[in-house]
């Protein structure tokens, strides 16, 4: 019950981007056709998962015993890196097809906040390792929803008459907005 | 205390990383023929898929296994066809003609009117689907620019009188408008043609071709008839020239009814 309870919470109520506002930089940047977006999606869901397990281990087994938490955020910067780094190796060997699928969305994770920011809500929320990993698996599907709900808007806006004034970059914010309101209705609905 | 601890917790996620990634970087090493890398920056970069592959890095990779042919890539032309033999270490294959989009179309809206007004997506391929298009002529032009739009070359432009206009020095002859529009009348020709041509692309019989439009071919054969070598031919009611045969003597200029066979557009040197 409590791990749907986060899985619900992670998806919809509090959806890393539009209800905490954290990557909003691959949300915009990367939602302008749904192939790419899931793309983009199935990339977070990988290595969001790693790296939640992986940070959650070197928290418990190093930073805290020794009482060294205040070093977190360069240690899981440093594990996030050099995650990513050896996933696109070994992506490049075994898989090529996927290497390419993903392209520059892969290194481009290594920089997205909401990969630090789950690392850090785990060991704040005090999760063991199977909440860490339902937590990251569910915000990830919930980064993924929401890009890919942006990117089914933008495709249509692209054939819509938009006012002249808000073509472009302001609509797609505006479109974002009232996404975000939306969502919003979520909360409330399951309490931690 | 601490300090050594910080220092040494973190330097050895360092170094245990650091030495991860290089193990895995010898693991895993891909080795990759050299020559594609060189290759692909040869190549124009346009992605156009003219060559029949879906990127520039895709036709290079099989460039080097071998499984086609160098003088595939269009819009290079011979230029880069031959740098590319040179890095294959083969002698020269590349085409001699340079080829370019002509549009075989100058049925405007002042001349060939419309059936009905359409205020959808300005797109041809959404216009086409709605009725069969909104001009008159179902073989001419809709003007709403989407072979323009898809040119990667940004050779293709609509003009004044809402019909496509090639560049010819920007034309690389990659065919992309080509497949764009929904009424193909824009064809692949070689730069160096010469002689006339009949911009037309209708085969409805004459008579429905008076109704709908100024300009179109009728396909009565009075060019054919006035020609003396015999390049003109009709079929399924459009007269169409072979260049090969055309001397541009011009003959069939004024004998055309309508008044549509022209010069065949080339670049001023």
């Amino acid at each position: 019950m409590e791990l749907l309870a986060i899985i619900f919470v992670a998806i919809l109520a509090n959806n890393i981007v539009l209800n905490q506002f954290l990557g909003i930089c691959p949300f915009l940047g990367v939602s302008k056709r749904i192939e790419t977006s899931l793309g983009m999606g199935m990339a977070v869901i990988f290595v969001m998962t790693l790296a939640a397990i992986v940070t959650w281990i070197v928290d418990i087994l190093l930073l805290v015993p020794f009482g060294l938490t205040y070093l977190r955020t360069i240690a899981f910067i440093l594990i996030i890196a050099a995650l990513v780094q050896f996933v696109e190796i070994v992506l490049k060997k075994t898989n090529p097809t996927l290497f390419r699928a993903l392209g520059i969305y892969l290194p481009l994770i290594t920089t997205n906040c909401t990969i630090l920011g789950v690392a850090i809500l785990n060991v704040q929320a005090a999760h063991n390792i199977i909440e860490t990993i339902v937590y990251a698996i569910a915000t990830a599907i919930g980064f993924t929803i929401a890009l890919v709900i942006m990117a089914g808007i933008r495709e249509r806006l692209e054939l819509a008459n938009v006012p002249g004034l808000l073509r472009g970059a302001a609509v797609t914010l505006v479109s974002a907005g009232i996404l975000s309101l939306a969502f919003m209705g979520f909360i409330g609905i399951v309490t931690l | 205390m601490d300090l050594f601890l910080s220092l040494a917790i973190i330097g050895g996620l360092g170094l245990l990383f650091g030495g991860l990634l290089a193990f895995a970087a010898q693991r895993f090493a891909v080795e990759e023929d050299p020559r594609v890398e060189t290759i692909c920056d040869l190549l124009p970069g346009a992605n156009c898929g003219a060559c029949g592959f879906p990127g520039c890095i895709n036709f290079a990779e099989n460039i080097v296994k071998g499984s086609v042919n160098i003088n595939s890539c269009i819009p290079g032309g011979k230029a880069v066809c031959d740098s590319i033999c040179e890095v294959m270490g083969v002698a020269s294959a590349a085409l001699e003609t340079k080829l370019v989009a002509e549009v075989c179309c100058i049925g405007s809206a002042a001349v060939a009117p419309d059936r009905f007004e359409y205020h959808g997506v300005k797109d041809c391929k959404a216009a086409m689907a709605y009725s069969g298009g909104f001009k008159a002529c179902a073989y001419g032009c809709l003007g709403l620019g989407t072979c323009a739009g898809c040119c990667p070359f940004d050779a293709l432009h609509m003009g004044a009188d809402g019909l496509p206009v090639v560049d010819l020095e920007r034309c690389t002859g990659c065919g992309i408008c080509v497949k764009a529009c929904p009424r193909n009348i824009i064809r692949v020709v070689t730069a160096d043609r010469h002689g006339k041509y009949v911009p037309c692309n209708s085969k409805d019989r004459g008579k429905v071709v008076r109704e709908v439009c100024e300009v179109g071919c009728i396909g009565d054969k009075a060019c054919v008839k006035a020609c003396p070598r015999g390049a003109i031919t009709v079929t399924d009611n459009l007269a169409v020239i072979d260049s090969a045969k055309c001397d541009d003597c011009g003959k069939c200029v004024p004998a055309c009814r309508r008044n549509i066979i022209k010069d065949v557009i080339k670049t001023h040197h």
